[in-house]
């Protein structure tokens, strides 16, 4: 299939310490289609954002890990890559962003400045003011009104929903194939957070970029993806589109995390234990969607 | 950089700081149109004047061979300033940079820096230059290569520190990311980040290489005569106290506004630019 952006096949990753292997990853599979956003949920430590970074070929790098499986970034496997070919791909094919995005800007350096280096990284002959020409353009379509004056500023003086839009902008500005979106916004309040999601959806869909969107955040996510891969403890428990997954959970891991979201009507939060019978259970496709009916 | 200039100027201890080093600065520069007996810096024997009190005539006395005291502090001051610039132009891009890279890349870079680090920093300093200094003959450039030597790893352990923990910064892992490489990363993400601190502890530091070059000298280790420095003026005035006491307290009073005045200054900077140690 020549339009599949990501391809994870049976991805097991550990960390060696002295006492041997710990296991963090037990064979994930999904996959990631041209123009397709698709959800990754799971609770804190379950594995999320490892993934992104295997993507990344960011722990490759590490002599800790052990990786194996296949992932396929739209074709070429990111394990057998060297790591100069992993920084090739990082913010030209693939991009990322972030939980906090008032911190993951340099504060020494200018928003302009910034856009400038990630151009510069796609088209390292790229001169300083078609640069600017470009990143006032992509401000202009994060909706920033006063793209010229934001390009002047540090990040700390802009709020921190310019802020998450400057860092939309500046991922997508080099049309990347797949973007990574490692729980966005959580540090910005809900109707900033709703905002600006709902600018990088329209993004994407223009750019036709590939998401891979981590979150614990169900609501963000019911609005947002696609499809839903649903992660405990390394392993992925259930899958499924998005609207028959949240109407009708079947794992019982997804029922605990559904039931555990607080509600406006009231009723406390259920009392889930960490650990509960049938979170082992194995994976629970929805009709028509396990990986091997899709990657048909 | 300017802003903090204007700051700096507005306290009155960093005012005064930024006024007595002013103040060396000017007279170490123009030490030639300043200083009353230019040639008395050198071995000059003056037998009609020796050993004289303060008067009009020499301002801080004379010393035992005559030679105007006003004049041979101001020529020391040139060579004590050139001493900090240049143990200091050394001393921080290596201590920098071997700062970034123990703290960026981690594991057995760091292991190897540190240690290293460590073995320099567990020497009492004074001792570590003079061994260098008894390795070496005592000159004023051996000299600047002892205080160097024992001055860097200060600067690799303070940059080590800041990189470790700038290294969980968000902008970090977004350069990364990016696919930024290692030496960007380090020089143009994290070390500008390390500015304020590093421009505070060299203000700072430059007082301090002063008093340990004289030191040095002092102990007859530094600078060798008939080169005028305050350390060995200090001295070989201390043998004729307290008859004799301009021989010891202007060149010791000289050390003080010097040292202090970069004191002041770096206190103070260290406030403007929000850097706690």
């Amino acid at each position: 299939m020549t339009d599949l952006t990501l391809k994870i096949e049976d991805l097991k990753l550990g960390f060696k310490s002295w006492s041997g292997v710990n296991p963090v990853l037990h064979g994930i599979s999904l996959h990631i289609r041209k123009g397709e956003r698709v959800a990754l949920v799971g609770e804190s430590g379950s594995g999320k954002s490892v993934t992104a970074r295997i993507v990344l070929g960011m722990l490759q790098e590490l002599s800790a890990s052990r990786i194996s499986g296949n992932v396929l970034f739209e074709g070429e496997d990111v394990n057998a890559m060297r790591a100069k070919r992993h920084r090739a791909l990082r913010g030209t094919r693939v991009s990322m962003i972030f939980q906090d995005p008032t911190s993951s800007l340099n504060p020494v350096y200018t928003i302009g400045r910034q856009f400038f280096e990630v151009l510069c990284r796609a088209d390292p002959a790229i001169s300083e003011k078609d640069a600017r020409q470009k990143a006032a353009s992509a401000l202009d379509d994060v909706a920033i009104h006063e793209p010229e004056r934001v390009l002047d500023s540090y990040a700390f003086q802009l709020s921190g929903g310019m802020n998450q839009r400057v860092m939309i902008a500046m991922a997508l500005v080099n049309n990347p194939a797949l973007l990574l979106a490692d729980e966005p916004g959580t540090a910005l309040d809900v109707t900033v957070q709703a905002q600006t999601l709902k600018l990088m959806s329209g993004l994407v869909e223009k750019h036709e970029t590939a998401v891979l969107f981590i979150s614990h955040n169900l609501g963000v996510v019911r609005e947002f993806a696609d499809r839903v891969y649903v992660i405990y403890k390394g392993n992925i428990v259930e899958q499924g589109p998005t609207d028959a997954l949240f109407a009708d959970p079947r794992h019982p891991y997804t029922k605990a995390l559904l039931s555990a979201v607080p509600r406006i009507s009231g009723g406390g939060i259920p009392d889930i234990a960490e650990d509960m019978d049938g979170f082992h259970d194995p994976l629970i496709a929805h009709e028509g969607y396990s990986e091997r009916e899709l990657l048909k | 950089m300017k802003k903090a200039f204007v700051i700096l100027t507005r306290n009155p201890m960093s005012l005064a700081g930024l006024i007595l080093v002013g103040t060396v600065i000017i007279l170490a520069v123009f030490a030639d149109f300043i200083a009353p007996f230019p040639e008395h810096r050198g071995a000059v024997v003056d037998f009609v004047n020796f050993n004289k009190p303060p008067n009009a005539r020499n301002w801080f006395g004379t010393d035992l061979v005559g030679r105007d005291l006003f004049s041979r502090i101001i020529y020391a001051y040139r060579i004590s300033l050139m001493l900090g610039v240049v143990v200091l132009a050394i001393a921080v891009p290596v201590g920098v940079s071997l700062g970034l890279m123990a703290g960026y890349m981690g594991r057995k870079t760091e292991f190897i820096v540190m240690r290293i680090t460590d073995i320099f920093l567990s020497i009492p300093p004074l001792v570590l230059a003079m061994s260098v200094m008894g390795l070496l003959k005592p000159t004023l450039t051996n000299g600047m290569i002892a205080v160097t030597v024992m001055w860097w790893p200060w600067y690799t352990r303070l940059i080590y520190n800041i990189t470790r923990s700038e290294r969980q910064e968000g902008y970090v892992l977004a350069a990364e990311v990016l696919g930024a490489s290692k030496l960007h990363i380090m020089f143009r993400e994290i070390l500008p980040n390390c500015v304020p601190s590093i421009l505070t502890k060299m203000t700072l530091d430059f007082g301090f290489v002063i008093l340990i070059a004289s030191s040095l000298s002092f102990l007859g280790l530094g600078v060798q005569p008939p080169t005028p420095d305050l350390g060995s003026m200090v001295a070989e005035g201390a043998r004729y106290l307290p008859d004799s006491w301009w021989l010891t307290v202007f060149p010791g009073l000289a050390i003080l506004v010097v040292v202090f005045g970069f004191n002041l200054i770096g206190d103070a900077l260290r406030e403007i630019l929000g850097v706690d140690e």
